[in-house]
């Protein structure tokens, strides 16, 4: 699948929020896109990764 | 002929100079197109000038022109009827707010729950005056005062999923100025699945004094902008400094009036 515009493997059935522990990331931290669409965080546990998804994650640092 | 002149119709005889202008209003100021000139040039029928006498308080009406007479031309007209929110009124909103105040953006939407306190002043735009008065308050007095010819509208609340939408359904951008990182994310969250919904400018990685330079302004989706170096985060030993918090909600600013523009590039 692609990420942030990198070609990325999958490497298995994965879902969002097992992709983002995965990575170290915190999924309070980000917000995601999926094929254009935002998806909601009460959904990241519940959505299934496919090697044709194009993925858009961005983290936020604190500070303001 | 006649050329307008501080918003005003004015006869004039063909070949005028503005230098003859300058002396029958006293004018020590001359903006010709959003540009302040010192030339003496010729007028043209139909021209608009804003002529400025330094020391004095203008009539109210002449005083808007005045001050939209700085900008570039359509640019005005553009942010009068537009309307901006901002979430969050720390070093990034409160800059945010005064940028766009300035910039003459006709309505302001503004939330923040929390008051000003000593430990906000090291980079936010409030003085000693304002601490513990609301933060929305507190801003909405400096911008009263900075162009009392924009609404402003407050609200002293937290900002959460499930208020975001209609505290700021009527804004065409919103600027995300949160502290806490996961208020950042939820906010984005919250706004982007409203479609159609506002455009976000937000901010991540602004602490410290590194280089300003690797401040930038990102389109990361359709909808959401991302200002800041992406991953400077204020921790213990790298404070919030002053310069590269309003670096980077200059950032925020400037997006946010592109995107008014019409102007979808980062």
């Amino acid at each position: 699948m692609k990420v942030n515009g990198e070609q990325v493997p999958l490497t298995g059935p994965m879902s969002l929020a097992d992709y983002l522990a995965g990575r170290g990331m915190d999924a309070a931290r980000v917000a995601v896109e999926r094929n254009g669409e935002i998806v909601p965080r009460a959904a990241f546990a519940d959505t299934q990764l496919d090697d044709a998804d194009v993925l858009e994650v961005v983290s936020f640092v604190g500070g303001g | 002929m006649e050329i307008m002149v501080n918003g005003k119709p004015v006869q004039v005889a063909a070949g005028t100079r503005v230098s003859a202008l300058q002396v029958a209003y006293s004018a020590d100021v001359v903006i010709r197109n959003g540009y302040q000139t010192s030339a003496d040039f010729v007028l043209r029928a139909g021209e608009e000038l804003t002529l400025i006498r330094k020391g004095e308080l203008p009539p109210r009406e002449a005083l808007s022109h005045m001050m939209a007479a700085r900008h570039s031309p359509r640019v005005h007209e553009a942010v009068a009827g537009a309307c901006v929110g901002v979430a969050g009124l720390g070093g990034l909103g409160s800059h945010i707010a005064v940028l766009l105040a300035r910039t003459g953006v006709g309505r302001l939407i503004l939330a923040d729950y929390d008051v000003v306190d000593p430990s906000n002043l090291n980079r936010q735009h409030y003085g000693i005056r304002h601490l513990g008065m609301p933060k929305t308050d507190a801003l909405a007095e400096q911008l009263a005062d900075i162009n009392p010819f924009i609404t402003v509208e407050t609200h002293t609340i937290r900002v959460a999923a499930d208020n975001a939408a209609a505290l700021f359904g009527e804004c065409q951008v919103v600027c995300e100025a949160f502290d806490d990182p996961a208020c950042k994310a939820e906010l984005v969250g919250a706004l982007l699945a409203q479609d159609p919904g506002p455009a976000l400018v937000a901010a991540s990685g602004m602490a410290g004094y590194g280089s300003a330079n690797a401040i930038t302004t990102r389109r990361r989706m359709k909808r959401l902008y991302v200002c800041g170096d992406g991953e400077t985060e204020a921790q213990e030993g790298c404070g919030l400094m002053a310069p590269r918090v309003a670096v980077c909600a200059a950032h925020q600013a400037n997006m946010a009036l592109r995107l008014l523009l019409g102007l979808e590039e980062a």
